[in-house]
């Protein structure tokens, strides 16, 4: 009995000993174009835009993640660069994750194939990780604004919305003027945000947006957490992550986030949205994010990675950003050299003046401020 | 119970155990590697893996800190809630199921209905996650139809579009009983059932003729031999719903039990480096589970002794 017991240990032992070091095989680069590819900070440096795409279409795929379609019109967007470039697949994975997946996803993945190529991150998960991306200067670069980029070129804005109230229509007859009309009974359990605003980025936005409406600073979002705590008081909170789908059911009737959000599960989303879902960009401060793009600095596909935000530069894409509501970072270039389309300009609005963005640091003394009194809040 | 016990007769499988070669016994476990492959690969090292990531910092470097998040009366809360959800829906589910299995006692076990049963059952018992929760999002979700025919015949505000003034009753910690004992009860049958089939007409019988009733039937005989089987089940349902993940998850946006919190940690872009956190409370939720398995396999051995 005890020597067959041994024998099943030992065979135990063996398997995991084998099936641990067949993981632990690393992909070595097949060619010199490759390695050039992953070091090049421009196109120029492989020889000009023709070769990054020869190189991009050798590579043949290029992997996206956390990119949902109806956000920001990435569906547009990504099929888009495969009608382009016909020889690149597009494998966009967990499209509904968060920025902390994509970086969870660039180290569990690193080394092989599946990783991802680009990032879509928000500034908080970047600046933890700035050690996983790649610098790379579109040839657009000087469109970008100063202080919309890193000078040494490892990150770059792309879109920012405004933080926004989507309401339908057929349920809530009288639009939302201020943040204080939420906390009335017309609104009884149905306003709902992006999720825990201690995860998810864009549901901490509609606290800061709160927070700046009612009297509160980028400083100090207390304001805004105090707001969702009578929001919950009067029974006005609904608890429930919305998505396109409950919207369009009636489910979430009243939701606060961006804008291309609201705006693409409203009538632009056609028949998966509902026509009588409205935004409103409330009068008063108003709060943007932009999201940055990256390069990964373990990009599996480094050709088409940077072919990739070539193509998110270009001015067809910025265009595409500015139909679903959100503000390309080229914006400003774009109206001058007369590149932008007016009539998506005219539709969507003109950029705000000014709206408040929160820098690096008050994003972690809001955060921090989340984490120790959000759930006591909404308990 | 201390009825004398006879010394248990000796197992048929170990006498027969003693003829075999041993080269017959060596290919039997070779059989099993697979198998032990299988769950050395997919279950045992990811839980070491995801168990030991809590004892390190974002860093990598060895800490202790993160076991701070037990004095996080946040953490607390949601460890409350989820013991007390698990608890309830184990406890109705376990009675509810008990109650189908006495009541499919009446019927023979070859018939249409005991087959539809247990293969419904089995269906059912699987039936989780994000399907789980838009069944019960189209029936008593705002505009489910339960609740609009609710509405309909007057009930504006009825318990499942404001429940404790809070909203919906379904994304709530307390709505969530409801598609869980969807899942529980079924589970219930499944496990409860053999040990109902297993009671012999031949008992009931000497009841009978010793002149007893079948009320003492049930307390004497009945209940003490499906005693075990039951407090079994009953562990089981618990950590099945202790354990559940994506039915929370579709329907609650702000955490509240710990496997939600647990995914909060690992995935929160808004408060970085903490994901580490997620491991410390992923021990707390195996320590509870170590407690119930531990609790379970003794009374599985005391529930088989009865058969020999």
């Amino acid at each position: 009995m005890n020597r067959t017991r041994l024998m099943a240990g030992a065979a135990l032992a063996v398997v995991a000993a084998v099936s641990l070091s067949a993981c632990a095989g690393s992909s070595t680069p097949s060619s010199t174009a490759e390695t050039s590819a992953k070091t090049a900070t421009s196109a120029a440096d492989l020889g000009g835009m023709d070769a990054l795409v020869k190189a991009a279409t050798a590579e043949g795929t290029l992997n996206v993640i956390t990119l949902p379609p109806s956000w920001a019109n990435y569906g547009k967007i990504i099929s888009g660069f495969e009608a382009k470039y016909p020889g690149i697949t597009i494998v966009s994975a967990n499209p509904d994750g968060s920025s902390a997946d994509e970086v969870a996803a660039a180290k569990a993945q690193k080394g092989q194939s599946t990783a991802p190529d680009v990032f879509d991150l928000g500034t908080a998960v970047l600046q933890q990780n700035l050690d996983l991306v790649a610098p790379y200067k579109v040839s657009n670069w000087a469109d970008i604004p100063a202080d919309f980029k890193d000078p040494a070129a490892k990150w770059y804005y792309d879109y920012t919305g405004l933080m926004s109230i989507g309401y339908d229509s057929s349920v809530i007859k009288t639009p939302p003027t201020s943040m204080k009309d939420l906390l009335g009974s017309a609104y009884n359990g149905k306003v709902a945000i992006k999720g825990d605003p201690t995860q998810a980025n864009e549901a901490a936005s509609a606290v800061y947006l709160a927070a700046l409406q009612s009297g509160g600073k980028a400083d100090n979002v207390q304001p805004g957490i105090d707001f969702f705590h009578s929001l919950k008081a009067a029974g006005n909170f609904l608890a429930v992550t919305p998505t396109q789908a409950t919207v369009a059911s009636g489910e979430t009737p009243v939701v606060i986030q961006w804008s291309y959000n609201n705006l693409a599960w409203g009538a632009a989303g056609g028949s998966s949205g509902n026509a009588n879902f409205k935004t409103v960009v409330l009068p008063g401060t108003a709060l943007g994010s932009y999201y940055n793009q990256a390069i990964s600095t373990d990009a599996p596909h480094p050709a088409a990675a940077r072919l990739w935000e070539e193509y998110i530069y270009s001015p067809e894409v910025q265009n595409l950003y500015l139909a679903s509501g959100a503000y390309p970072a080229t914006l400003a270039a774009m109206q001058t050299s007369g590149t932008v389309d007016k009539t998506v300009l005219a539709s969507v609005g003109e950029a705000p003046a000014s709206f408040v963005q929160l820098t690096a640091d008050q994003a972690s003394a809001a955060a921090a401020l989340l984490k120790s009194n959000w759930a006591a809040a909404i308990g | 119970m201390t009825a004398i016990v006879a010394a248990p007769p000796v197992p048929v499988d170990s006498i027969s155990d003693a003829g075999v070669l041993p080269r017959r016994r060596c290919a039997a476990w070779l059989g099993l590697v697979p198998f032990s492959a299988y769950v050395v690969l997919f279950l045992a090292i990811p839980a070491v893996l995801a168990v030991a990531s809590g004892f390190f910092d974002s860093t990598g470097d060895f800490t202790l800190a993160n076991f701070a998040a037990y004095t996080n009366p946040t953490i607390l809360g949601n460890f409350f809630s989820s013991l007390w959800l698990s608890a309830l829906t184990a406890v109705v589910g376990a009675i509810l199921g008990a109650l189908i299995c006495y009541a499919m006692l009446g019927t023979r076990a070859e018939t249409g209905l005991r087959r539809t049963v247990d293969s419904a059952s089995s269906v059912l018992a699987q039936f989780g996650g994000v399907m789980l929760a838009f069944a019960f999002i189209a029936t008593i979700g705002t505009q489910g139809v339960l609740t609009k025919w609710l509405v309909s015949i007057g009930f504006t505000t009825n318990i499942f579009n404001n429940f404790n003034n809070n909203g919906p009753l379904l994304y709530q910690i307390p709505g969530l009983v409801i598609p869980y004992l969807y899942f529980q009860v079924p589970l219930m049958v499944l496990t409860f059932m053999p040990a109902v089939e297993g009671l012999k007409s031949t008992w009931a019988e000497a009841n009978a003729t010793l002149g007893g009733t079948r009320f003492t039937y049930w307390t004497r005989i009945g209940a003490p031999i499906l005693a075990p089987a039951f407090f079994g089940s009953l562990i089981l349902l618990f950590a099945n719903s202790f354990s559940s993940y994506a039915t929370a998850a579709a329907l609650i946006s702000q955490g509240g039990i710990i496997p939600l919190a647990i995914r909060q940690q690992l995935t929160s872009e808004t408060i970085v480096g903490v994901a580490n956190v997620a491991g410390v409370l992923a021990l707390g939720m195996v320590v509870v589970m170590i407690v119930l398995m531990s609790a379970y396999s003794v009374l599985q051995r005391r529930a088989s002794r009865w058969r020999r």
